[in-house]
């Protein structure tokens, strides 16, 4: 009755056996101990759980882990590398975008995925983008201005010339 | 004196690193060897009683370890107690158990639990219960509760009254006897659920050898956890450890100790191995506690140039089937005493009476009663206003309590303790250019656009608060703060707080306070909070509390620490203690700079101690035990600007200032984050928010579907000013931004709709005002009046 499935985690290669109706959100937290990835709700409504699946920004909770058989995963914890923090978090952390950080792990995956598809947001297109993700602690403000602020890092990093530090790259 | 650096600057908060790469340790990533899952099995009637409880087939599926009942508990957990018991109330405090003996009595009640080896199979093993329900009767709705022929919850309770409160002030019959005009209106503040996005939980361990229980929990207030648990488990308190590091918000919902919590430690204690418990959304909704939800019946008297004689106020307060831990505090103190805001009010009297429903319980939401008490009587100025015919601006400023006033002692009795209201009020007046606006009003009015301006000036009761003030409105417990400031051997240093932030950024705000005074790098000082373990004692984060009260201890400790490390100094630089002056994390000796110890090395020597004054003890750590001498009152003026559509009832904000005066600021990006997040909670209140219960009492606002916790679009950029009035009650002139948001915003989104829509005759609006209830609202007025403010006029 398990099945067995296949995943990249992070870079990192997994083979599990798991149970068919296990959402993904658990496999991530439960058998892979990525606790950085949160739960908020059981309606898919709050964005606390949302990660990158083959690049694109899902709710764990609404995924079978069966279902991301194959696929390349990205959680919070594999933002920074080598130490150095990714540009997303570096503003959030300058902006004061989180306050109780429980909403900010989603915020930051959905925010990869929204500066991949649009590096030059406005900030109405930011709200728009992050609708899915709520917050309780910010009234949204600062969450706002740190997108901002690493969308025009990012963007500023790639127009560099190579040699910049990793730290500054886009995802 | 060091010159400021530390304090007043907005450092990068130290607690984000952890939060931002997904190493906080919130109660839900706690994983310990063994551990099983517990899942409670909830009523889903609103008011029955349990005519059969039959657990055996779900005892029986593989993976169950035990199913606990009401039975199961009785006589071996104490029933959860309620820890504020205002006197002279009458308040009756029915047996509020872990899980229901025989009558469940709202929605979400607890009827049984079910530990095992996976949170999965625990939460299948809830469908194998097989329970029969007679259903009784329901009332979820308090003034209907209280009507004769009402269906009775508890029989100790006659009439579901918990208790009537009343608190007064001067002559409010001769006042409303010699008024010149009255102004009455219905106010419902409605019922909110709190949903801060990490839902409630616990992990308990049991140690069999020491006999000790360790809770992880999402408490705002370990201490308080510890102590109610020592109480409901009956295992001393010396004999029980609770840990709440990363807390993922809490806005009050996270103060009381719950069934939930004590089922967990229970069941962890029978079993000897851990159990973890984390509430499902839904389960949230249901089982902690909600906010809010009054019914009041006002009347404000007054002369006919604008004076405020008097102000009478009924209130009933929705408590849900049993009384939360601080839920009786809640509607009577908290919000009794602001009823007269920042007015020379010198009569008043406040009538509360709590009820009983079949409903989730109600208790302290951000802001706790004082937000009910600034809306109500911020709603009134503006009735108030309407019926004068005057500039609720004039109206507010003509009884103001002037800035020379203070310390003000109002009617309330309560001793306000600095402010300047117009200072405020002028500021965001000219933010908005108040002026300009009412011009544009008049233009758009003929034309059809409905501008409206909301100011609400607020004053709040902050900074909780002197521990004999909580003794005699009947608080169960203290309102101090120990802090502990421990300075190594190497210069790092710890600084121990019994308060615990979980969002609000102390571990930064109280290393800057520590920094600033010792001279210390912030990134040296490590700020340790939420272990009873570790920490001597608390009250916990609430009440705008935390910088005001923690923050008071923790500086009081560190100038004893100053004050040792200057005479160590003065020992090793030989000279006389009084000529050691002390800069910057360098202590020298006045006139030769050059003759100098830095903390750092005081820190060294006192903890090896080879050369120490007489009689001076080792070692460099304070401690300090505060019990501030009053509360704080923090104040300040919100402007809402909003364009209604009169044809879609829709309401858009179109601009928000908010004023602010919390004392003093340590870190003003972390006051300016507490502002926003205070008036999006406001706004959701005022705008989208609110808990419906259907006849049957069931919760249909019951998932994030249903209940609207604002998103992105929903909240405007909110525009922040800060000024700074220091409080004269504490050592560094704080007073609390925690709450200031909450308070201040719900009524100035509804000063601005109801001023939009003056012109149809209307002049309040019930919350949360969605397009639908706007829209409603205006057609009722133009069928009712006849006509259609064509061209309307002011
Ligand atoms: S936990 Fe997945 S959307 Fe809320
Ligand atoms: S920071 Fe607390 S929910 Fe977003």
């Amino acid at each position: 009755m398990r099945q067995a499935i296949h995943v990249t985690v992070n870079g990192a290669e997994h083979g599990y056996e798991v149970e068919p109706r296990l959402l993904l959100v658990h496999f991530l937290r439960d058998v892979l101990g990525l606790t950085g990835t949160h739960i908020g709700c059981d309606t898919g409504q709050c964005g606390a759980c949302t990660v990158l699946l083959d690049g694109r920004a899902v709710k764990s909770c609404m995924v079978l882990a069966v279902q991301a058989d194959g696929a390349k995963i990205s959680t919070v914890e594999g933002l920074a590398t080598k130490g150095e923090l990714h540009p997303i978090q570096q503003a959030f952390w300058e902006k004061h975008g989180l306050q109780c950080g429980f909403c900010t792990p989603g915020v930051m995956m959905a925010t990869v995925c929204l500066l991949a598809d649009n590096p030059t947001p406005t900030d109405e297109q930011i709200r728009e983008q992050l609708e899915g993700n709520l917050c309780r602690c910010t009234g949204y403000q600062n969450i706002v201005a740190a997108v901002r602020t690493a969308g025009e890092r990012m963007r500023a990093s790639a127009a560099a010339p190579a040699g910049v530090p990793a730290q500054a790259r886009a995802e | 004196m060091a010159v400021t650096r530390l304090f007043g600057s907005s450092v990068k908060r130290r607690e984000d690193p952890r939060l931002i790469t997904g190493r906080a340790m919130y109660t839900d990533d706690v994983k310990l060897p063994g551990m099983a899952y517990m899942a409670i099995l909830r009523s889903p009637y609103a008011h029955a009683r349990i005519t059969r409880l039959d657990t055996s087939r779900a005892s029986k599926q593989p993976g169950v370890l035990a199913v606990y009942t009401g039975k199961d508990i009785d006589g071996k957990l104490n029933p959860m107690p309620c820890a504020w018991l205002p006197k002279d109330s009458d308040l009756k405090v029915p047996p509020y158990r872990a899980l229901a003996l025989d009558t469940v009595r709202f929605t979400g009640d607890g009827v049984a639990a079910v530990v095992a080896t996976s949170a999965y199979i625990a939460h299948d093993a809830l469908d194998l219960i097989d329970v029969d329900y007679e259903q009784l009767p329901v009332v979820t709705e308090q003034t209907a509760a209280v009507a004769a022929g009402a269906p009775q919850l508890h029989e100790d309770a006659p009439g579901n009254q918990a208790m009537h409160w009343r608190l007064g002030g001067g002559d409010v019959d001769s006042a409303f006897r010699d008024a010149e005009v009255v102004v009455r209106q219905r106010i419902v503040q409605q019922r909110l659920v709190p949903n801060a996005m990490e839902t409630r939980g616990t992990v308990a361990q049991w140690d069999p050898g020491m006999g000790e229980l360790t809770m992880y929990n999402t408490s705002q207030n370990p201490h308080i956890a510890r102590f109610i648990s020592s109480v409901v488990t009956g295992i001393p308190e010396n004999k029980i450890r609770v840990i709440a590091r990363d807390v993922g918000g809490g806005f009050g919902s996270k103060i009381p100790v719950y069934p939930g919590d004590m089922l967990t430690a229970f069941a962890a204690r029978e079993l000897d191995r851990p159990v973890k418990w984390v509430e499902t959304r839904r389960e949230n909704f249901v089982a902690t506690i909600h906010g809010r939800d009054h019914v009041q019946e006002v009347e404000l008297a007054a002369r006919k140039d604008g004076t405020v004689t008097g102000l009478r106020v009924k209130a009933w307060a929705n408590l849900g089937a049993y009384l939360s831990m601080a839920a009786p505090g809640v509607p009577t103190w908290l919000f009794g005493t602001m009823v007269t805001g920042c007015y020379t009010i010198p009569n008043f009297a406040v009538d509360v009476f709590g009820v009983f429903t079949n409903t989730t319980p109600v208790d302290a939401y951000r802001g706790a009663g004082r937000p009910e008490a600034a809306f109500l009587i911020e709603r009134m100025m503006d009735l108030l206003a309407v019926e004068l015919k005057m500039d609720p601006v004039d109206l507010r400023r003509k009884n103001f309590i002037s800035k020379d006033a203070f310390p003000y002692t109002a009617a309330s009795t309560l001793q306000y303790d600095s402010g300047d209201y117009d200072m405020t009020l002028d500021k965001a007046l000219e933010a908005v250019d108040y002026k300009a606006l009412r011009r544009e009003q008049e233009e758009g009015r003929k034309q059809g656009r409905y501008l409206g301006i909301g100011l609400s000036t607020y004053v709040e009761v902050c900074g909780l608060g002197p521990s004999a003030a909580a003794g005699a409105m009947g608080f169960q417990g203290g309102l101090w703060e120990p802090a502990t400031v421990r300075v190594l051997a190497t210069g790092k240093a710890l600084v121990y707080t019994g308060t615990n932030p979980h969002g609000q950024g102390e571990e930064t705000t109280f290393a800057q306070i520590v920094g600033e005074e010792l001279g210390l790098p912030i990134e040296d000082i490590e700020v340790i909070h939420g272990d009873t373990a570790q920490i001597s004692m608390g009250w916990g984060t609430y009440g705008s509390r935390t910088t005001a009260v923690g923050g008071s201890a923790i500086i009081l400790a560190a100038r004893k620490v100053r004050d040792k490390a200057s005479k160590l100094a003065a020992h090793l630089l030989e000279a006389a203690p009084e000529d050691i002056v002390f800069d910057q994390g360098r202590f020298s000796v006045k006139g030769s700079p050059a003759r100098a110890k830095t903390i750092q090395d005081i820190a060294l020597m006192a903890n090896v101690a080879w050369d120490m004054p007489e009689g001076m003890a080792p070692g460099l750590e304070e401690s300090h035990f505060y019990d501030p001498v009053n509360f704080t009152f923090p104040f300040g003026a919100h402007i809402c600007v909003v364009d209604v559509d009169a044809d879609t009832g829709e309401v858009h904000i179109r601009r928000y200032v908010a004023v602010d005066d919390c004392g003093l600021v340590i870190n003003p990006m972390i006051v300016d984050g507490q502002v926003h997040g205070g008036v999006a909670q406001g706004i959701g209140q005022a705008l989208y928010e609110g808990a419906i219960y259907d006849e049957g009492g069931q919760l249909i606002t019951g998932s994030m579907m249903d209940y609207t916790v604002p998103n992105s679009t929903q909240i405007p950029t909110i525009e922040t000013i800060r000024t700074e009035t220091p409080s004269p009650v504490n050592p560094l002139g704080l007073k609390g931004v925690g709450e200031t948001g909450t308070i201040a915003s719900t009524e100035a989104v509804v000063n601005a709709v109801a001023d939009a829509l003056a012109p149809f005759g209307i002049h309040h609006l019930e919350m949360p005002m969605t397009p639908e209830r706007v829209w409603r609202t205006i057609e009722d007025a133009k069928r009712q009046s006849g006509t259609t403010p064509a061209t309307p006029g002011r």
